[in-house]
């Protein structure tokens, strides 16, 4: 009996881990892409002053640091009404790098020592890692402006994607 | 009936909403008495110089409106960001100053980031006014 109902266990989770996959290789989870996420509170707010960043690019912790501090948001006065600011957090931390399927949220996560809570994308080892290639005068140029505008040479970032065909560094 | 509702419901949110410049200029204006019974009006050549003037950051740095909006609030400006912001004179950008509370939440940051105080309606009504002139 015990024996017949772990088979059982057994037959059931690898029919559903691999149904899962198959769904996951269709809507873009366990992919690279980063799922398609969107509020318009998020849109309207984030992109007044910078590129919208995916929220799959940092985990929770960093979300919630960045989201209580706004009042000091990287040397700018960034703050929200309570509500407005409580809507975005939830939508971020939902969509959080931990919480998300694919493999570069994944990465992003795993290269974050769980000690460290980085407010910068730039900071985490994932990133530096996949631009230790590109010198520092080359996210100088005017074209680009720092390593904070991945719009700049990946064109679809704010659909959190930062897929290698999609990379155009300009002159 | 629930249309009617529902059409009442919206005419009366776009009422909130929606603002002219000229509205959000007497708005100042009962402020600004509150703040200043011997108030006068507002002044454009006031606003342009505000517009302009440079403040010593506790940051070390020298900055002023025009740092991201240019000289020229007919051009486009950009964030420190690298993101364009759109024109801040209404002949250039007629979506400018339609919407009282967006108007107040850049005022709000904006005022803290530049002078590191809040504005007062004096100011906000001298360079809404400036911006509203500038042909």
């Amino acid at each position: 009996m015990k024996k017949w109902m772990q088979f059982l266990i057994l037959i059931t989770s690898i029919t559903s881990t691999s149904a899962l996959l198959a769904s996951g290789g269709l809507d873009g989870g366990g992919g690279n892409a980063m799922p398609p996420a969107t509020n318009a509170k998020w849109k309207t707010e984030c992109s007044g002053c910078h590129m919208l960043y995916h929220p799959g690019l940092l985990p929770e912790r960093s979300w919630n640091k960045m989201m209580n501090g706004l009042d000091k948001h990287f040397g700018e006065n960034a703050t929200l009404d309570a509500a407005t600011r409580d809507e975005i957090k939830h939508f971020l931390v939902a969509n959080s790098a931990e919480k998300s399927t694919n493999r570069r949220s994944n990465r992003i996560d795993q290269s974050i020592p769980s000690d460290a809570t980085p407010l910068r994308i730039t900071e985490t080892r994932y990133f530096t890692s996949k631009h230790d290639e590109v010198s520092p005068s080359t996210f100088k140029r005017k074209s680009i402006g720092s390593t904070a505008n991945c719009i700049a040479c990946h064109k679809s970032a704010e659909k959190g994607d930062f897929s290698e065909s999609q990379i155009r560094i300009p002159r | 009936m629930r249309k009617n509702m529902m059409l009442l419901g919206l005419l009366f949110s776009v009422n909130v909403l929606a603002a002219t410049p000229q509205e959000l200029l007497k708005q100042y204006e009962v402020q600004a008495k509150q703040e200043n019974p011997a108030f006068s009006g507002f002044s454009a050549s006031n606003g342009a110089s505000f517009f302009k003037a440079e403040h010593a950051h506790s940051s070390g740095q020298k900055v002023s409106c025009a740092t991201c909006h240019t000289t020229d609030p007919r051009n486009q400006g950009k964030t420190r960001a690298n993101k364009v912001i759109e024109p801040m004179a209404t002949i250039a950008n007629p979506q400018r100053f339609t919407d009282a509370a967006k108007v107040e939440k850049w005022f709000g940051r904006n005022c803290k980031d530049v002078l590191e105080r809040a504005c007062t309606a004096q100011e906000k009504g001298d360079y809404l006014q400036y911006l509203v002139n500038v042909k």
